[in-house]
């Protein structure tokens, strides 16, 4: 019943290339990741030692300047933060409303459809196309002009399909007893809602939130569409005002810069020495972006932890 | 006693009618979805129609010159679209090979703490701003190449191909590895009752069951790249040139919108509206592509 030797030693063969192979493969799986690692890591390097001697408090506290050595960022991240402002104020209710209706109040219908595969197609557009229907829209349209409201809305519109489904996951992973418990009590629908499924889905909304501005402080190209300056040298208006009613909102009219805009203006600079400056302030804006999704990382993994049905 | 009642069904009614209120509220918000798209559209078409009665359907798809700012202006759409072709070319054949083999290597040979230190560094690589991909692609990624090719000049669509590919393998291997873990356990232990290795399982057991949703992933990666602005516009010059070497400098559809929104073109010119043209050729592309992607998507989903 035993084979001949030869043909033994012919399948240990097979066997022993066989797992060669796999082996091989394993490497060059190891070896893909390896190279999307390096890319990180060679990017972080590039840019912190090209812009280390940027790295100063003034930095932070400068307006961009003809000379490299003494330009700085405080528009730019003035400018960001006010643009994220309007943009988290635009998106967050409307996204979260819209993710609600989706999965809590949507009727099987040809309605629900379209607004379906029609989120799902938003989210494939590319940024610059919102850039081309806020410059026909929102600027020549309807006279919001190249100011903060403009782009903080254009935004908005980019990343709702992000917050749209983060909402609607989060909602569905709630198990329908919550429901049935809340009906049973006699709640109404939307004392359900309100009382149990926002709060108990809110880690994962947040989570999508954060993850959709994240990504919305690094978008560039629809801002350079809408027409944004790239040389401020100004703040916008102060949003608090000593006099009543002690809020102020012509800082969204006003003209304004981003870090993005900022890094692309001193990029596209012949002159070295601002390739420095775009390198210190692209650092600090990846760091951003990096902590925002460190914190929806963090946020998603506490929610897996703590919460079990 | 019946006021007491009617005073309940007065309350019910009244809840009735905030429900009623709250949902439609609700509903306005899902709807306004729609009239983001609708918007696109009407802006993209309105100017476009504008620019098609200043310049035959046929120059733009045929002319080999794109000088829409000169005095002699020719409209030869070709001419950005091989730059998109070739760059997202280039950098398709960096995330298609390098995806593939990392969704292989997680969704069938890393143990699962490797899964979970990967997924997040590739989610990181996906999200670094473009500009940002755009510097390194224009100050690091050239020199380097520059270094094995000295001939390439210090703007081309090589560096920036392979700049966004790198930026696309995530996508790739995400979506590509959803599918293939997507594929029932049946499958490979039927496959390694009859010896086969993982290797082999995985190459002719799984990648095929999940073919439908790799294929959807490349195609969202094109997508994606066909849409990709800012690296271009920082690392592949924006000389508009009908090439077909990456080697060389070009335009794209989305770089060119970018350059003519740095300088001030009057609203209304031609010029103007050719961005509205070169958008609505691009929105068309990416709409093919996602469809495309988000069926063969919902259709390998379906099978199991």
């Amino acid at each position: 019943m035993s084979l001949p030797a030869e043909e033994i030693a012919a399948i240990r063969a097979n066997i022993a290339r066989r797992k060669t192979r796999d082996l091989i493969f394993t490497s060059i799986g190891i070896l893909c990741l390896v190279i999307a690692l390096l890319t990180i890591a060679a990017l972080f390097a590039d840019m912190i030692i090209t812009g280390w001697d940027r790295f100063r408090p003034g930095f932070f506290t400068d307006f961009p300047s003809r000379r490299a050595a003494q330009a700085g960022i405080l528009s730019a991240w003035v400018g960001s933060v006010a643009v994220m402002g309007v943009t988290a104020a635009v998106a967050v209710p409307l996204g979260v409303a819209a993710g609600i209706w989706l999965e809590e109040y949507a009727p099987r219908h040809w309605i629900t459809d379209i607004i379906e595969i029609n989120i799902n197609n938003l989210a494939g557009v590319p940024s610059i196309i919102y850039g081309l229907l806020a410059l026909g829209l929102f600027v020549y349209t309807f006279g919001l002009g190249q100011s903060i409201q403009t782009a903080g809305l254009t935004l908005a519109l980019l990343i709702l399909p992000v917050v749209i489904v983060a909402t609607r996951e989060a909602i569905r992973s709630i198990p329908q007893m919550i429901r049935e418990a809340a009906y049973g009590l006699g709640a109404t629908k939307w004392q359900t809602v309100k009382d149990h499924i926002l709060p108990y889905s809110l880690p994962g909304i947040l989570t999508g939130i954060i993850i959709g501005l994240s990504r919305a402080i690094g978008e560039t190209a629809p801002i350079i569409t809408i027409g944004a300056l790239t040389f401020i040298a100004f703040l916008p208006p102060s949003p608090i005002t000593d006099t009543a009613p002690f809020l102020n909102f012509e800082w969204l009219q006003a003209p304004f810069t981003v870090m993005p805009i900022q890094i692309f203006n001193w990029t596209s600079r012949p002159d070295a020495a601002f390739h420095q400056n775009a390198a210190a302030a692209g650092a600090i804006l990846v760091a951003m972006t990096l902590a925002m999704n460190a914190i929806a990382i963090w946020l998603r993994y506490r929610l897996r932890k703590n919460i079990k049905w | 006693m019946t006021g007491h009642v009617s005073a309940r069904l007065a309350r019910r009614a009244s809840r009735h009618v905030k429900e009623r209120v709250i949902e439609a509220i609700l509903f306005a918000a899902a709807a306004i979805s729609v009239l983001v798209t609708l918007g696109i559209v009407y802006v993209l078409l309105k100017e476009s129609l504008v620019f098609f009665s200043h310049v035959s359907v046929i120059d733009f798809l045929t002319d080999t010159q794109w000088t829409p700012l000169f005095d002699d202006a020719h409209f030869g759409i070709m001419v950005l679209l091989s730059g998109t072709a070739i760059s997202s070319l280039v950098a398709l054949l960096v995330a298609i090979p390098v995806g593939t083999i990392i969704a292989i290597y997680l969704a069938e040979f890393a143990a699962p703490q490797v899964r979970e230190i990967a997924k997040p560094i590739l989610e990181v690589l996906s999200g670094i701003p473009t500009v940002v991909f755009g510097f390194f692609a224009l100050l690091f990624v050239t020199p380097l190449l520059q270094w094995f090719i000295p001939s390439l000049p210090g703007f081309s669509l090589l560096s920036a191909g392979i700049v966004m590919g790198i930026m696309i393998v995530p996508i790739v291997s995400s979506i590509s590895e959803d599918a293939m873990r997507a594929v029932p356990m049946s499958l490979r232990e039927g496959s390694y009752a009859m010896g086969a290795t993982r290797l082999q399982t995985a190459l002719r057991v799984v990648f095929p069951a999940a073919i439908s949703g790799i294929a959807a992933a490349y195609i969202l990666g094109i997508a994606r790249a066909v849409g990709e602005t800012m690296i271009l516009a920082i690392a592949a010059g924006m000389q508009p040139n009908l090439v077909w070497n990456p080697m060389e400098p070009a335009a794209t559809i989305t770089s060119f919108i970018v350059q003519v929104a740095l300088g001030d073109l009057p609203h209304g010119s031609v010029g103007y509206n050719t961005i509205f043209a070169a958008g609505l050729t691009l929105m068309l592309f990416t709409l093919v592509f996602n469809l495309l992607g988000f069926w063969l998507q919902r259709r390998y989903r379906e099978k199991y």
